[in-house]
Protein backbone atom coordinates (compact mmCIF):
# COMPACT_ATOMS: atom_id res chain seq x y z
CA UNK A 1 0.00 0.00 0.00
CA UNK A 2 0.85 3.35 -0.32
CA UNK A 3 1.68 5.93 1.93
CA UNK A 4 1.37 9.53 1.39
CA UNK A 5 1.79 12.52 3.91
CA UNK A 6 0.86 15.94 2.70
CA UNK A 7 2.13 18.72 4.38
CA UNK A 8 2.40 17.71 8.29
CA UNK A 9 2.76 20.04 10.82
CA UNK A 10 2.92 18.96 14.63
CA UNK A 11 3.43 20.91 17.72
CA UNK A 12 3.02 20.96 21.31
CA UNK A 13 2.17 24.58 22.80
CA UNK A 14 3.90 27.37 20.55
CA UNK A 15 6.87 24.31 19.69
CA UNK A 16 6.68 23.23 16.06
CA UNK A 17 7.86 19.80 16.34
CA UNK A 18 6.85 18.38 12.57
CA UNK A 19 7.02 21.30 10.42
CA UNK A 20 5.61 21.11 6.88
CA UNK A 21 6.61 16.86 5.77
CA UNK A 22 5.63 15.63 2.85
CA UNK A 23 6.16 11.97 1.79
CA UNK A 24 5.38 9.78 -0.93
CA UNK A 25 6.30 5.47 -0.46
CA UNK A 26 5.54 3.86 -3.28
CA UNK A 27 4.01 0.38 -2.19
CA UNK A 28 6.44 -2.40 -0.93
CA UNK A 29 9.27 0.41 -0.52
CA UNK A 30 11.14 0.24 2.60
CA UNK A 31 11.79 4.09 3.50
CA UNK A 32 14.47 5.26 6.07
CA UNK A 33 14.44 7.66 8.26
CA UNK A 34 17.26 9.90 9.83
CA UNK A 35 17.57 12.29 11.60
CA UNK A 36 19.97 13.30 14.96
CA UNK A 37 18.07 13.25 18.33
CA UNK A 38 15.06 15.21 18.68
CA UNK A 39 14.68 15.76 14.97
CA UNK A 40 10.86 14.35 14.86
CA UNK A 41 11.56 11.07 13.64
CA UNK A 42 9.32 9.36 16.37
CA UNK A 43 6.54 12.05 15.95
CA UNK A 44 6.91 12.06 12.50
CA UNK A 45 6.08 8.04 12.88
CA UNK A 46 3.43 8.57 14.96
CA UNK A 47 1.24 11.27 12.76
CA UNK A 48 2.28 8.65 9.68
CA UNK A 49 0.78 5.67 12.15
CA UNK A 50 -2.67 7.80 13.16
CA UNK A 51 -1.72 7.64 17.03
CA UNK A 52 -1.53 11.40 16.52
CA UNK A 53 -3.46 13.75 14.86
CA UNK A 54 -1.48 16.28 13.15
CA UNK A 55 -2.09 20.42 13.25
CA UNK A 56 -2.34 20.73 9.51
CA UNK A 57 -1.93 18.19 6.81
CA UNK A 58 -2.63 14.53 6.03
CA UNK A 59 -2.02 11.05 5.60
CA UNK A 60 -3.35 9.38 3.03
CA UNK A 61 -2.71 4.84 2.68
CA UNK A 62 -3.33 3.51 -0.07
CA UNK A 63 -5.26 6.58 -1.12
CA UNK A 64 -7.74 7.38 1.62
CA UNK A 65 -7.36 10.12 4.43
CA UNK A 66 -6.45 7.77 7.75
CA UNK A 67 -8.45 10.65 10.11
CA UNK A 68 -11.61 8.94 8.01
CA UNK A 69 -10.96 5.47 9.39
CA UNK A 70 -12.14 3.60 12.67
CA UNK A 71 -9.31 3.09 14.72
CA UNK A 72 -9.66 -0.95 14.48
CA UNK A 73 -9.84 -1.38 10.61
CA UNK A 74 -6.82 1.18 10.35
CA UNK A 75 -4.72 -1.19 12.91
CA UNK A 76 -5.69 -4.32 10.82
CA UNK A 77 -3.61 -2.19 7.91
CA UNK A 78 -1.17 -0.28 10.14
CA UNK A 79 1.75 -1.79 12.47
CA UNK A 80 3.74 0.27 14.90
CA UNK A 81 6.64 -0.86 17.15
CA UNK A 82 7.62 1.70 19.28
CA UNK A 83 11.25 2.81 20.40
CA UNK A 84 11.15 0.87 24.12
CA UNK A 85 7.82 -0.97 25.26
CA UNK A 86 7.38 -1.96 28.90
CA UNK A 87 4.93 -3.51 31.28
CA UNK A 88 5.27 -4.37 35.00
CA UNK A 89 2.29 -7.41 34.17
CA UNK A 90 3.81 -10.79 33.93
CA UNK A 91 2.84 -11.21 30.19
CA UNK A 92 4.49 -14.53 28.83
CA UNK A 93 6.23 -13.87 25.32
CA UNK A 94 3.28 -16.04 23.51
CA UNK A 95 0.92 -13.68 25.16
CA UNK A 96 2.91 -10.59 23.82
CA UNK A 97 2.76 -12.14 20.37
CA UNK A 98 -1.13 -12.74 20.69
CA UNK A 99 -1.96 -9.37 21.15
CA UNK A 100 -0.87 -7.97 17.63
CA UNK A 101 -4.04 -10.07 16.62
CA UNK A 102 -6.15 -7.66 18.73
CA UNK A 103 -7.47 -5.60 15.72
CA UNK A 104 -8.37 -8.95 13.85
CA UNK A 105 -11.01 -10.42 16.36
CA UNK A 106 -14.01 -9.63 17.60
CA UNK A 107 -14.78 -9.25 21.65
CA UNK A 108 -15.20 -12.76 22.25
CA UNK A 109 -14.35 -14.57 19.07
CA UNK A 110 -12.57 -17.63 19.79
CA UNK A 111 -8.69 -18.36 18.67
CA UNK A 112 -8.69 -19.75 15.05
CA UNK A 113 -6.54 -21.31 12.99
CA UNK A 114 -5.44 -18.01 11.19
CA UNK A 115 -4.41 -16.33 14.27
CA UNK A 116 -2.50 -19.06 15.63
CA UNK A 117 -0.35 -19.70 11.99
CA UNK A 118 0.26 -15.82 12.10
CA UNK A 119 1.54 -16.18 16.45
CA UNK A 120 3.44 -19.05 14.96
CA UNK A 121 5.09 -18.03 12.05
CA UNK A 122 5.76 -14.17 13.25
CA UNK A 123 7.75 -15.88 16.37
CA UNK A 124 9.66 -17.93 14.00
CA UNK A 125 10.70 -15.18 11.62
CA UNK A 126 12.23 -13.25 14.83
CA UNK A 127 14.01 -16.33 15.55
CA UNK A 128 12.13 -16.76 19.05
CA UNK A 129 10.03 -19.75 18.68
CA UNK A 130 11.78 -21.74 21.40
CA UNK A 131 11.05 -18.98 24.02
CA UNK A 132 7.87 -18.28 23.69
CA UNK A 133 6.63 -19.88 26.95
CA UNK A 134 9.29 -17.45 28.50
CA UNK A 135 8.02 -14.30 30.93
CA UNK A 136 8.93 -11.35 29.09
CA UNK A 137 10.26 -9.53 32.06
CA UNK A 138 13.16 -11.72 32.06
CA UNK A 139 13.92 -11.09 28.16
CA UNK A 140 17.01 -9.00 27.29
CA UNK A 141 16.76 -5.52 25.81
CA UNK A 142 17.24 -7.38 22.48
CA UNK A 143 14.77 -10.27 22.96
CA UNK A 144 12.52 -7.42 23.40
CA UNK A 145 12.51 -5.61 20.35
CA UNK A 146 12.54 -8.98 18.65
CA UNK A 147 8.96 -10.14 20.60
CA UNK A 148 8.00 -6.34 19.68
CA UNK A 149 8.29 -7.30 16.08
CA UNK A 150 7.13 -10.65 16.04
CA UNK A 151 3.63 -9.09 17.29
CA UNK A 152 3.59 -6.23 14.78
CA UNK A 153 4.39 -9.35 12.04
CA UNK A 154 1.31 -10.99 13.72
CA UNK A 155 -1.22 -7.81 13.25
CA UNK A 156 -0.26 -8.74 9.47
CA UNK A 157 0.07 -5.39 8.49
CA UNK A 158 0.32 -3.77 4.75
CA UNK A 159 2.43 -0.85 6.23
CA UNK A 160 4.58 -1.25 9.26
CA UNK A 161 5.98 1.74 10.72
CA UNK A 162 9.22 1.11 13.26
CA UNK A 163 11.23 2.86 15.27
CA UNK A 164 14.32 2.39 15.99
CA UNK A 165 13.87 -1.33 15.47
CA UNK A 166 17.70 -2.34 15.93
CA UNK A 167 18.48 -0.71 19.06
CA UNK A 168 19.19 -2.81 21.46
CA UNK A 169 20.04 -5.60 19.04
CA UNK A 170 23.51 -7.72 18.23
CA UNK A 171 24.68 -7.15 14.98
CA UNK A 172 23.56 -10.60 13.65
CA UNK A 173 19.88 -10.02 14.29
CA UNK A 174 20.15 -6.02 13.48
CA UNK A 175 21.03 -7.43 9.81
CA UNK A 176 18.57 -10.28 10.27
CA UNK A 177 15.49 -8.01 10.87
CA UNK A 178 16.03 -5.23 8.53
CA UNK A 179 17.12 -7.98 5.95
CA UNK A 180 13.76 -9.39 6.99
CA UNK A 181 11.25 -6.21 6.98
CA UNK A 182 12.92 -5.10 3.56
CA UNK A 183 12.48 -8.76 1.87
CA UNK A 184 8.22 -8.67 3.37
CA UNK A 185 5.94 -7.77 0.72
CA UNK A 186 5.02 -4.05 2.95
CA UNK A 187 5.69 -1.07 3.11
CA UNK A 188 7.62 0.11 5.76
CA UNK A 189 9.11 3.08 7.41
CA UNK A 190 11.68 2.33 9.41
CA UNK A 191 13.10 5.02 11.63
CA UNK A 192 17.03 4.13 12.02
CA UNK A 193 19.94 5.68 13.86
CA UNK A 194 22.50 3.54 12.13
CA UNK A 195 23.57 5.62 8.96
CA UNK A 196 25.36 2.30 7.47
CA UNK A 197 22.28 0.32 8.31
CA UNK A 198 20.19 2.73 6.55
CA UNK A 199 22.28 2.65 3.88
CA UNK A 200 22.61 -1.21 3.29
CA UNK A 201 18.88 -1.89 3.59
CA UNK A 202 16.81 1.01 2.80
CA UNK A 203 15.41 2.24 -1.13
CA UNK A 204 15.44 5.35 -0.18
CA UNK A 205 16.19 7.81 3.07
CA UNK A 206 14.59 10.68 4.29
CA UNK A 207 16.27 13.16 6.32
CA UNK A 208 14.98 15.36 8.95
CA UNK A 209 16.57 17.91 10.69
CA UNK A 210 14.55 19.80 13.18
CA UNK A 211 11.39 18.66 12.21
CA UNK A 212 11.57 19.51 8.38
CA UNK A 213 12.91 17.20 5.25
CA UNK A 214 16.15 18.16 4.85
CA UNK A 215 17.02 15.49 1.99
CA UNK A 216 15.27 12.54 0.33
CA UNK A 217 16.20 9.99 -2.17
CA UNK A 218 18.20 7.02 -2.52
CA UNK A 219 21.11 6.17 0.12
CA UNK A 220 24.58 7.33 -2.47
CA UNK A 221 22.33 10.60 -3.16
CA UNK A 222 21.03 11.45 0.17
CA UNK A 223 24.47 10.30 2.35
CA UNK A 224 27.29 12.72 1.37
CA UNK A 225 29.88 14.44 3.44
CA UNK A 226 28.55 17.09 3.59
CA UNK A 227 25.09 16.37 4.46
CA UNK A 228 26.52 14.52 7.16
CA UNK A 229 28.53 17.43 8.16
CA UNK A 230 25.91 19.73 8.79
CA UNK A 231 23.19 17.95 9.69
CA UNK A 232 24.87 15.10 11.83
CA UNK A 233 27.91 17.05 12.84
CA UNK A 234 30.08 14.69 12.20
CA UNK A 235 33.28 14.20 9.91
CA UNK A 236 33.03 11.42 7.70
CA UNK A 237 34.42 9.47 4.54
CA UNK A 238 31.63 8.18 2.28
CA UNK A 239 32.79 5.47 -0.11
CA UNK A 240 31.16 3.17 -3.08
CA UNK A 241 30.65 -0.25 -1.84
CA UNK A 242 30.45 -3.60 -3.26
CA UNK A 243 26.46 -2.73 -3.55
CA UNK A 244 25.21 -0.03 -6.39
CA UNK A 245 23.53 2.88 -4.63
CA UNK A 246 24.76 1.97 -1.33
CA UNK A 247 27.49 3.85 -0.14
CA UNK A 248 29.26 3.15 3.07
CA UNK A 249 30.10 5.46 5.78
CA UNK A 250 33.49 5.87 7.99
CA UNK A 251 33.42 8.49 10.57
CA UNK A 252 36.66 10.15 11.10
CA UNK A 253 37.92 11.90 14.56
CA UNK A 254 39.05 15.34 13.50
CA UNK B 1 -8.63 -22.82 21.58
CA UNK B 2 -5.85 -24.91 19.85
CA UNK B 3 -2.68 -24.49 21.74
CA UNK B 4 -1.45 -26.37 24.73
CA UNK B 5 -0.83 -23.08 27.09
CA UNK B 6 -4.45 -21.90 25.98
CA UNK B 7 -5.83 -24.75 27.05
CA UNK B 8 -3.91 -25.09 29.81
CA UNK B 9 -5.01 -21.54 31.11
CA UNK B 10 -8.78 -22.50 30.19
CA UNK B 11 -8.19 -26.03 32.18
CA UNK B 12 -7.09 -23.40 35.23
CA UNK B 13 -9.87 -21.28 34.96
CA UNK B 14 -12.54 -23.96 34.60
CA UNK B 15 -10.91 -25.36 37.95
CA UNK B 16 -10.88 -22.34 39.86
CA UNK B 17 -14.67 -21.33 38.80
CA UNK B 18 -15.99 -25.02 39.72
CA UNK B 19 -13.61 -25.33 43.01
CA UNK B 20 -15.11 -21.65 43.92
CA UNK B 21 -18.07 -22.30 43.38
CA UNK B 22 -18.68 -25.38 44.94
CA UNK B 23 -16.90 -23.07 48.40
CA UNK B 24 -19.20 -20.26 47.65
CA UNK B 25 -22.26 -22.72 48.14
CA UNK B 26 -21.37 -23.91 51.08
CA UNK B 27 -19.76 -20.43 52.86
CA UNK B 28 -22.76 -19.26 51.99
CA UNK B 29 -24.52 -22.19 53.54
CA UNK B 30 -22.04 -21.68 56.61
CA UNK B 31 -23.10 -18.09 56.93
CA UNK B 32 -26.63 -18.64 57.15
CA UNK B 33 -26.28 -20.87 59.94
CA UNK B 34 -23.68 -19.82 61.89
CA UNK B 35 -24.63 -16.64 63.76
CA UNK B 36 -25.95 -15.67 67.73
CA UNK B 37 -28.82 -18.36 67.01
CA UNK B 38 -27.35 -21.54 65.99
CA UNK B 39 -29.00 -22.80 63.22
CA UNK B 40 -28.58 -26.61 61.93
CA UNK B 41 -27.36 -27.03 58.32
CA UNK B 42 -30.25 -29.05 57.78
CA UNK B 43 -32.65 -26.50 58.73
CA UNK B 44 -30.96 -23.82 56.91
CA UNK B 45 -31.42 -25.75 53.37
CA UNK B 46 -35.03 -26.77 54.14
CA UNK B 47 -35.85 -23.18 55.04
CA UNK B 48 -34.44 -22.30 51.82
CA UNK B 49 -36.74 -25.08 49.52
CA UNK B 50 -39.44 -23.85 51.34
CA UNK B 51 -39.47 -20.64 50.44
CA UNK B 52 -38.60 -21.70 47.01
CA UNK B 53 -41.55 -23.13 46.70
CA UNK B 54 -39.73 -27.08 46.22
CA UNK B 55 -40.68 -28.32 49.95
CA UNK B 56 -43.27 -27.75 53.07
CA UNK B 57 -40.97 -29.23 55.63
CA UNK B 58 -42.02 -28.24 59.20
CA UNK B 59 -39.82 -25.72 60.07
CA UNK B 60 -40.11 -23.26 62.98
CA UNK B 61 -41.54 -20.00 61.36
CA UNK B 62 -38.98 -17.98 63.32
CA UNK B 63 -36.09 -20.06 62.38
CA UNK B 64 -37.47 -19.89 58.62
CA UNK B 65 -37.55 -16.19 58.62
CA UNK B 66 -34.22 -15.51 60.26
CA UNK B 67 -32.76 -17.92 57.43
CA UNK B 68 -34.65 -16.37 54.51
CA UNK B 69 -35.13 -12.51 55.67
CA UNK B 70 -31.79 -11.74 57.87
CA UNK B 71 -29.03 -14.18 56.43
CA UNK B 72 -29.30 -15.46 53.12
CA UNK B 73 -29.88 -12.27 51.95
CA UNK B 74 -26.98 -11.11 53.83
CA UNK B 75 -24.65 -13.66 52.68
CA UNK B 76 -25.40 -13.03 49.22
CA UNK B 77 -24.95 -9.46 48.98
CA UNK B 78 -21.64 -9.73 50.48
CA UNK B 79 -20.74 -12.53 47.62
CA UNK B 80 -22.17 -9.85 45.35
CA UNK B 81 -19.77 -7.03 47.76
CA UNK B 82 -16.42 -9.12 47.14
CA UNK B 83 -17.10 -9.92 43.44
CA UNK B 84 -17.61 -6.20 42.12
CA UNK B 85 -15.23 -5.02 44.68
CA UNK B 86 -12.65 -7.29 43.34
CA UNK B 87 -13.84 -6.20 39.58
CA UNK B 88 -12.89 -2.66 40.40
CA UNK B 89 -9.64 -3.60 41.11
CA UNK B 90 -9.08 -5.63 38.36
CA UNK B 91 -10.00 -3.25 36.20
CA UNK B 92 -8.30 -0.04 37.77
CA UNK B 93 -4.98 -1.85 37.92
CA UNK B 94 -5.14 -2.45 33.83
CA UNK B 95 -6.43 0.89 32.90
CA UNK B 96 -4.26 2.90 35.35
CA UNK B 97 -0.98 0.02 34.84
CA UNK B 98 -0.38 0.17 38.68
CA UNK B 99 -0.52 -2.98 41.01
CA UNK B 100 -1.19 -0.10 44.19
CA UNK B 101 -4.71 0.82 42.13
CA UNK B 102 -8.65 0.15 43.86
CA UNK B 103 -11.48 1.87 43.73
CA UNK B 104 -10.82 3.45 47.25
CA UNK B 105 -7.22 5.03 46.22
CA UNK B 106 -8.93 7.17 43.68
CA UNK B 107 -10.66 8.64 47.05
CA UNK B 108 -13.70 7.06 46.46
CA UNK B 109 -14.70 5.74 50.13
CA UNK B 110 -13.34 8.91 51.14
CA UNK B 111 -16.10 10.62 48.83
CA UNK B 112 -18.90 8.54 49.56
CA UNK B 113 -17.96 9.56 53.38
CA UNK B 114 -18.91 12.46 53.18
CA UNK B 115 -21.48 12.25 51.24
CA UNK B 116 -22.80 10.22 54.41
CA UNK B 117 -21.91 12.74 57.05
CA UNK B 118 -23.54 15.43 55.06
CA UNK B 119 -26.88 13.26 55.78
CA UNK B 120 -26.55 11.97 59.25
CA UNK B 121 -25.38 15.17 60.59
CA UNK B 122 -26.73 18.02 58.39
CA UNK B 123 -29.73 16.17 58.50
CA UNK B 124 -29.88 16.43 54.67
CA UNK B 125 -32.85 13.83 53.69
CA UNK B 126 -33.76 11.63 56.25
CA UNK B 127 -33.88 7.74 56.67
CA UNK B 128 -31.17 4.83 55.70
CA UNK B 129 -32.17 5.51 52.62
CA UNK B 130 -31.28 8.78 51.99
CA UNK B 131 -27.96 8.10 54.00
CA UNK B 132 -27.37 5.29 50.96
CA UNK B 133 -28.19 8.09 48.25
CA UNK B 134 -25.55 10.67 50.02
CA UNK B 135 -22.82 8.02 50.13
CA UNK B 136 -23.92 6.84 45.83
CA UNK B 137 -23.81 10.73 45.81
CA UNK B 138 -20.09 11.27 47.47
CA UNK B 139 -18.53 8.44 46.18
CA UNK B 140 -19.70 9.00 42.37
CA UNK B 141 -18.69 12.60 42.75
CA UNK B 142 -15.43 12.07 44.27
CA UNK B 143 -14.69 9.98 40.83
CA UNK B 144 -16.10 12.60 38.60
CA UNK B 145 -13.57 14.85 40.50
CA UNK B 146 -10.15 12.60 40.09
CA UNK B 147 -11.60 12.34 36.33
CA UNK B 148 -11.82 16.00 36.19
CA UNK B 149 -8.39 16.45 38.06
CA UNK B 150 -6.60 14.08 36.12
CA UNK B 151 -8.04 15.34 32.68
CA UNK B 152 -10.02 12.48 31.75
CA UNK B 153 -7.45 9.70 33.04
CA UNK B 154 -5.54 10.28 29.62
CA UNK B 155 -2.99 12.50 31.16
CA UNK B 156 -1.08 8.80 32.69
CA UNK B 157 -1.98 6.68 35.40
CA UNK B 158 0.28 8.19 38.12
CA UNK B 159 -1.38 11.27 37.25
CA UNK B 160 -4.47 9.59 38.12
CA UNK B 161 -3.60 7.70 41.01
CA UNK B 162 -2.09 11.54 42.46
CA UNK B 163 -5.48 12.96 41.85
CA UNK B 164 -7.03 10.22 43.86
CA UNK B 165 -4.78 10.80 46.17
CA UNK B 166 -5.54 14.26 46.32
CA UNK B 167 -9.48 13.48 46.04
CA UNK B 168 -9.27 11.67 49.06
CA UNK B 169 -7.26 14.24 50.94
CA UNK B 170 -9.85 16.77 50.24
CA UNK B 171 -12.81 14.97 51.01
CA UNK B 172 -12.02 13.31 54.23
CA UNK B 173 -10.77 17.37 55.40
CA UNK B 174 -14.49 18.43 54.59
CA UNK B 175 -15.91 14.98 56.78
CA UNK B 176 -13.34 15.75 59.97
CA UNK B 177 -14.58 19.63 59.61
CA UNK B 178 -18.18 18.84 58.99
CA UNK B 179 -18.29 16.24 61.94
CA UNK B 180 -15.99 18.55 64.41
CA UNK B 181 -18.59 21.30 63.81
CA UNK B 182 -21.21 19.20 64.52
CA UNK B 183 -20.26 18.37 68.37
CA UNK B 184 -21.90 15.22 68.02
CA UNK B 185 -19.46 12.62 69.52
CA UNK B 186 -22.42 9.90 68.93
CA UNK B 187 -22.71 10.88 65.07
CA UNK B 188 -19.39 10.75 64.65
CA UNK B 189 -19.18 6.97 65.91
CA UNK B 190 -21.54 6.41 63.90
CA UNK B 191 -20.09 7.51 60.47
CA UNK B 192 -16.77 5.99 61.80
CA UNK B 193 -18.69 2.25 61.77
CA UNK B 194 -20.52 2.47 58.91
CA UNK B 195 -17.15 3.41 57.21
CA UNK B 196 -15.32 0.37 58.47
CA UNK B 197 -18.41 -1.55 56.53
CA UNK B 198 -21.37 -3.98 57.80
CA UNK B 199 -23.63 -6.36 56.11
CA UNK B 200 -25.97 -5.77 59.06
CA UNK B 201 -29.42 -4.38 57.78
CA UNK B 202 -29.83 -5.85 53.59
CA UNK B 203 -32.42 -7.32 53.06
CA UNK B 204 -33.23 -8.68 49.41
CA UNK B 205 -34.33 -5.40 47.78
CA UNK B 206 -30.64 -4.78 48.35
CA UNK B 207 -29.73 -8.02 46.97
CA UNK B 208 -31.68 -7.49 43.67
CA UNK B 209 -30.29 -3.97 42.57
CA UNK B 210 -27.08 -5.49 43.67
CA UNK B 211 -26.83 -8.54 41.81
CA UNK B 212 -28.54 -6.12 38.51
CA UNK B 213 -25.57 -3.39 38.95
CA UNK B 214 -23.12 -6.27 39.22
CA UNK B 215 -23.92 -8.50 36.03
CA UNK B 216 -24.41 -5.76 34.00
CA UNK B 217 -20.88 -4.10 35.11
CA UNK B 218 -19.36 -8.09 34.82
CA UNK B 219 -21.02 -8.13 31.25
CA UNK B 220 -19.33 -5.17 29.98
CA UNK B 221 -16.06 -5.79 31.84
CA UNK B 222 -15.81 -8.80 29.87
CA UNK B 223 -17.19 -7.58 26.45
CA UNK B 224 -13.99 -5.33 26.85
CA UNK B 225 -11.62 -7.70 28.42
CA UNK B 226 -9.81 -8.12 25.05
CA UNK B 227 -9.17 -4.57 25.17
CA UNK B 228 -7.75 -4.53 28.34
CA UNK B 229 -5.43 -7.08 27.26
CA UNK B 230 -4.50 -4.83 24.87
CA UNK B 231 -3.29 -2.08 27.45
CA UNK B 232 -0.47 -3.99 28.63
CA UNK B 233 2.13 -2.01 26.87
CA UNK B 234 0.23 1.31 27.95
CA UNK B 235 -1.75 3.82 25.92
CA UNK B 236 -0.63 4.40 23.13
CA UNK B 237 0.20 0.77 22.40
CA UNK B 238 -3.29 -0.20 22.96
CA UNK B 239 -3.91 2.55 20.24
CA UNK B 240 -1.41 0.94 17.83
CA UNK B 241 -3.55 -2.43 18.36
CA UNK B 242 -6.79 -0.75 17.48
CA UNK B 243 -8.47 -0.11 20.63
CA UNK B 244 -10.55 2.87 20.79
CA UNK B 245 -8.87 3.87 24.55
CA UNK B 246 -10.50 7.05 25.25
CA UNK B 247 -13.85 5.30 24.66
CA UNK B 248 -13.07 2.03 26.53
CA UNK B 249 -11.51 4.16 29.31
CA UNK B 250 -15.24 6.36 29.60
CA UNK B 251 -17.09 3.34 29.61
CA UNK B 252 -14.88 0.81 32.26
CA UNK B 253 -14.08 4.26 34.92
CA UNK B 254 -17.87 4.80 34.74
CA UNK B 255 -18.53 1.06 35.27
CA UNK B 256 -16.48 1.32 37.97
CA UNK B 257 -17.62 4.18 40.05
CA UNK B 258 -21.47 2.88 38.95
CA UNK B 259 -20.88 -0.24 41.35
CA UNK B 260 -18.24 0.94 43.78
CA UNK B 261 -20.81 3.80 44.86
CA UNK B 262 -23.38 1.37 44.33
CA UNK B 263 -21.74 -1.13 47.20
CA UNK B 264 -20.75 1.57 49.52
CA UNK B 265 -23.81 2.98 49.76
CA UNK B 266 -25.24 -0.33 50.25
CA UNK B 267 -22.48 -1.52 53.05
CA UNK B 268 -19.75 1.25 53.43
CA UNK B 269 -16.25 0.97 51.97
CA UNK B 270 -14.71 -2.49 52.53
CA UNK B 271 -11.12 -1.88 51.82
CA UNK B 272 -8.28 -4.47 50.41
CA UNK B 273 -10.91 -6.61 48.82
CA UNK B 274 -10.61 -4.43 45.38
CA UNK B 275 -6.62 -4.70 46.06
CA UNK B 276 -5.76 -8.13 47.26
CA UNK B 277 -8.34 -10.63 45.50
CA UNK B 278 -7.37 -9.56 41.54
CA UNK B 279 -3.84 -10.15 42.18
CA UNK B 280 -4.28 -13.87 43.84
CA UNK B 281 -6.76 -14.45 41.02
CA UNK B 282 -3.96 -13.36 38.38
CA UNK B 283 -1.47 -16.07 40.43
CA UNK B 284 -3.63 -18.66 39.90
CA UNK B 285 -5.00 -17.92 35.88
CA UNK B 286 -2.85 -15.21 34.86
CA UNK B 287 -3.12 -11.76 33.54
CA UNK B 288 -5.28 -11.96 30.19
CA UNK B 289 -8.55 -10.49 31.42
CA UNK B 290 -11.18 -12.77 29.91
CA UNK B 291 -10.00 -15.57 32.06
CA UNK B 292 -8.91 -12.79 35.17
CA UNK B 293 -12.34 -10.81 35.46
CA UNK B 294 -14.26 -14.06 36.11
CA UNK B 295 -11.64 -15.32 38.38
CA UNK B 296 -11.67 -12.54 40.21
CA UNK B 297 -15.33 -12.57 40.74
CA UNK B 298 -15.70 -16.13 42.12
CA UNK B 299 -12.93 -15.80 44.33
CA UNK B 300 -13.87 -11.84 45.63
CA UNK B 301 -17.01 -13.71 46.28
CA UNK B 302 -15.75 -16.46 48.62
CA UNK B 303 -13.35 -14.14 50.17
CA UNK B 304 -16.02 -11.72 51.54
CA UNK B 305 -18.56 -14.61 52.27
CA UNK B 306 -15.89 -16.09 54.84
CA UNK B 307 -14.49 -12.74 56.05
CA UNK B 308 -18.48 -11.57 57.18
CA UNK B 309 -18.57 -14.93 58.74
CA UNK B 310 -15.50 -13.88 60.80
CA UNK B 311 -16.69 -10.63 61.30
CA UNK B 312 -19.45 -12.72 62.93
CA UNK B 313 -17.48 -14.92 65.39
CA UNK B 314 -14.57 -13.20 65.88
CA UNK B 315 -15.43 -11.66 68.98
CA UNK B 316 -17.97 -12.90 71.56
CA UNK B 317 -21.64 -11.01 71.44
CA UNK B 318 -20.15 -8.42 68.67
CA UNK B 319 -19.48 -8.18 64.90
CA UNK B 320 -16.25 -6.55 64.27
CA UNK B 321 -16.84 -4.23 60.65
CA UNK B 322 -16.06 -6.42 58.02
CA UNK B 323 -13.66 -3.77 56.41
CA UNK B 324 -11.36 -5.17 59.75
CA UNK B 325 -11.63 -8.75 58.90
CA UNK B 326 -10.91 -8.00 55.04
CA UNK B 327 -7.39 -6.25 56.42
CA UNK B 328 -7.06 -8.79 59.31
CA UNK B 329 -7.34 -12.08 56.94
CA UNK B 330 -6.11 -10.24 53.77
CA UNK B 331 -2.73 -9.01 54.57
CA UNK B 332 -1.01 -12.33 55.78
CA UNK B 333 -3.03 -13.57 52.34
CA UNK B 334 -1.01 -11.03 50.12
CA UNK B 335 1.97 -11.75 51.96
CA UNK B 336 2.49 -15.25 50.98
CA UNK B 337 1.12 -14.27 47.23
CA UNK B 338 3.84 -11.34 46.67
CA UNK B 339 6.52 -13.91 48.45
CA UNK B 340 5.24 -16.41 46.02
CA UNK B 341 5.21 -14.63 42.50
CA UNK B 342 8.18 -12.85 43.32
CA UNK B 343 10.17 -13.04 39.96
CA UNK B 344 12.58 -16.21 40.19
CA UNK B 345 15.86 -14.51 39.38
N1 LIG C 1 4.58 15.58 23.69
C1 LIG C 1 5.67 16.36 23.59
N2 LIG C 1 5.76 17.50 24.31
C2 LIG C 1 6.83 18.30 24.22
N3 LIG C 1 7.87 18.06 23.41
C3 LIG C 1 7.85 16.96 22.66
C4 LIG C 1 6.74 16.04 22.71
N4 LIG C 1 7.00 15.02 21.86
C5 LIG C 1 8.21 15.28 21.32
N5 LIG C 1 8.72 16.44 21.79
C6 LIG C 1 9.99 17.06 21.42
O1 LIG C 1 10.03 17.06 20.01
C7 LIG C 1 11.33 16.78 19.55
C8 LIG C 1 11.29 15.60 18.61
O2 LIG C 1 11.04 14.43 19.33
P1 LIG C 1 11.07 12.99 18.68
O3 LIG C 1 10.06 12.96 17.61
O4 LIG C 1 10.95 12.00 19.77
O5 LIG C 1 12.54 12.97 18.06
P2 LIG C 1 13.44 11.75 17.57
O6 LIG C 1 12.61 10.52 17.60
O7 LIG C 1 13.88 12.15 16.22
O8 LIG C 1 14.60 11.67 18.50
C9 LIG C 1 12.18 16.56 20.79
O9 LIG C 1 12.89 17.73 21.04
C10 LIG C 1 11.19 16.29 21.87
O10 LIG C 1 11.67 16.73 23.10
MG1 LIG D 1 12.72 8.77 18.64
Amino acid sequence: MKVVAENLVWGVRNKTIVSDVSLNVAQGETLGLIGPNGSGKSSLLRLLSGLKRPGSGRVEIDGSDIAGIPRKALSRQVAFVQQSAATDTNVTVRDVVRLGRTPHRSALAGWSEADETAVATALERVDMTSRKAQAWQTLSGGERQRVHIARALAQDPQVMFLDEPTNHLDIHHQIEILRMVRDLDLTSIIALHDLNLAAMFCDRIVVLQEGAVRATGTPDVVLTQSLLRDVFRVAADVSPSSDAGRPHIRFKVT
Amino acid sequence: MSSDDTEHGAFRLAAILGVSLVVLVFAVAAATAIGDYRIGLGTVFLSVTNELGLTQADIAPIEQSVVWNLRLSRALVAALAGAGLALCGAILQALLRNALAEPFVLGVSAGASTGAVCVIVLGIGAGSLSLSLGAFAGAFGAFALVALLSNGATSGPNHTILAGVAASQLFNALTSYIVTTSGNAQQARDVMFWLLGSFGGVRWPDFQLLLLVVLVCHAVCIWMGRALDAFTFGDEDAAALGVPVGRIRLILFGVTALLTATIVSMVGAIGFVGLVVPHAARYVVGPLHLRLLPACAVIGAVFMVVADIVSRVIADQQTVPIGVVTALVGVPFFAIILYRARPQL
